[in-house]
């Protein structure tokens, strides 16, 4: 699991690749950890692009939960976007697809929570 | 062996309404439209064919209690929830009032969702039948005598005419009871549930309800990896949605689907049955989720194909 991070149209926007389970899904919370420190109000969003995640286990979607949980927490802001069709299924058999904001791609996540948005 | 289901629900007992069965008639009323349906040959194979289950039947609304039918001369069930009472019945029709029985029961834990069946379970009130409560609680004698004390109930446990013993079972250890070896589990539940794993005759039967999985306890994660291995059916609480099982309903006590498949996938099960059903849930919600974890199962599988089926009250499984 790799994550990128860059600043994108008035947003933080981390790209978590490959898989996110019971192997990596710790490494991929102490990675976004300090993005989502800083992810409060009159901050930047906090935009997880996921295009590059082919699967996500529940240890995985539990971490992402922790972190709404934080944002939501601390008055930040925080959205998915560009779920694969396969890991879109399991946000939706989860029920994970009530939790988050989730774009269809990161264009449309800039457009609504950059800084134009 | 066979595992018969007599009671799936969880928490609480429910039972159709009248609007639920109003909406089955009308969805299995307007399927027929345009269908030649003249014979009852052809109302028979249009309903058993064509109509879901959610629509032709229900999942049914007894507490849990499932019977383990060993084919032996000793009866084996998990947990006295009000399914305890169709199955008395059941008990009564095969064998008689006249030919004394025994019977051992396998407690998962006494809250009242699994005990409430008990004062309901006729032989109890039949001279002769032993019955042989089995548990890992301190507490378990106290809880059945309890909830028939006055002024809950109308007839006291000493009453009961049948020999009613309690037996406490360690825990981690397996124990052999009526031609099985049992091994209890404790699990994460308000305090405390156990699970049973079940070998027999070549096959193994795990019953694991209100048991909470913390998503990321890695060394909770490993032992029931290890407790599931190679089951051929995995009887498992997966009463919520992750996202409720893990935020809103996190201590609540109960697990999830997705959960349950990510186990038993990891533990190369068999068969897994989801089971304590949600109370607020009618029959289509339930068919949804059994149909949203069969295609979960089927994105996620890694070599090995996970069956997965969703109890119901009369449900018979061949081991």
């Amino acid at each position: 699991m790799q994550l990128t991070v860059s600043a994108q149209r008035g947003a933080v926007v981390v790209a978590p690749a490959g898989r996110i389970d019971h192997a990596s899904a710790e490494a991929f919370a102490t990675a976004l950890q300090p993005h989502l420190d800083r992810c409060r109000a009159g901050a930047e969003a906090l935009i997880v692009d996921m295009s590059g995640v082919d699967y996500i286990s529940s240890v995985g979607l539990r971490a992402l939960m922790v972190a709404a949980k934080q944002a939501e927490a601390q008055a930040g802001r925080i959205a998915i976007a560009a779920l694969s069709p396969m890991v879109r299924e399991v946000f939706e058999i989860s029920r994970f697809d009530m939790v988050f904001r989730i774009y269809r791609s990161l264009d449309d996540a800039l457009a609504s929570e950059g800084a134009g948005g | 062996m066979k595992v018969r289901f007599w009671g799936t629900r969880g928490s609480i007992p429910v039972s159709l309404t009248a609007p639920q069965i109003r909406r089955k008639l009308i969805a299995a009323l307007s399927g027929s439209v345009g269908r030649s349906l003249d014979t009852s040959e052809a109302i028979e194979r249009y309903v058993d064919e064509e109509l879901g289950f959610d629509v032709r039947g229900t999942f049914g609304g007894h507490s849990s209690c499932v019977e383990l039918d060993t084919g032996g001369a000793e009866h084996v069930v998990f947990d006295m929830g009000s399914g305890a009472r169709p199955l008395g019945q059941s008990f009564l029709q095969r064998y008689g009032a006249g030919a004394p029985q025994t019977y051992h029961v396998f407690m998962s834990h006494v809250h009242w969702d699994h005990i409430m069946g008990f004062p309901f379970f006729a032989p109890v009130y039949i001279p002769g039948n032993r019955i042989v409560i089995h548990g890992c609680h301190a507490v378990l004698e106290e809880a059945f005598r309890r909830q028939q004390a006055a002024p809950s109930f109308p007839v006291d446990f000493s009453q009961l005419a049948a020999t009613i013993e309690f037996d406490r079972l360690e825990p981690g250890k397996p124990h052999a009871i009526a031609g099985l070896a049992i091994t209890p589990k404790l699990q994460r539940h308000e305090g405390d549930s156990y699970g049973y794993r079940v070998q027999a005759q070549g096959k193994s039967l795990v019953y694991t309800t209100d048991s909470e999985h913390k998503v990321g306890d890695v060394d909770e994660r490993a032992a029931f990896i290890e407790f599931f291995r190679d089951a051929d059916v995995v009887i498992f609480d997966a009463m919520y949605a992750l996202a409720d099982a893990i935020s809103v309903k996190a201590d609540w006590g109960h697990s999830s689907n997705i959960v349950g498949v990510e186990l038993c996938q990891a533990a190369r099960v068999r068969c897994l049955c989801m089971y304590h059903h949600e109370p607020a849930y009618d029959d289509q919600r339930i068919a949804q989720v059994l149909q949203e974890t069969r295609r979960f199962e089927e994105i996620t599988r890694d070599g090995h194909r996970l069956e997965v089926i969703s109890a119901y009250d009369g449900l018979e499984l061949d081991l």
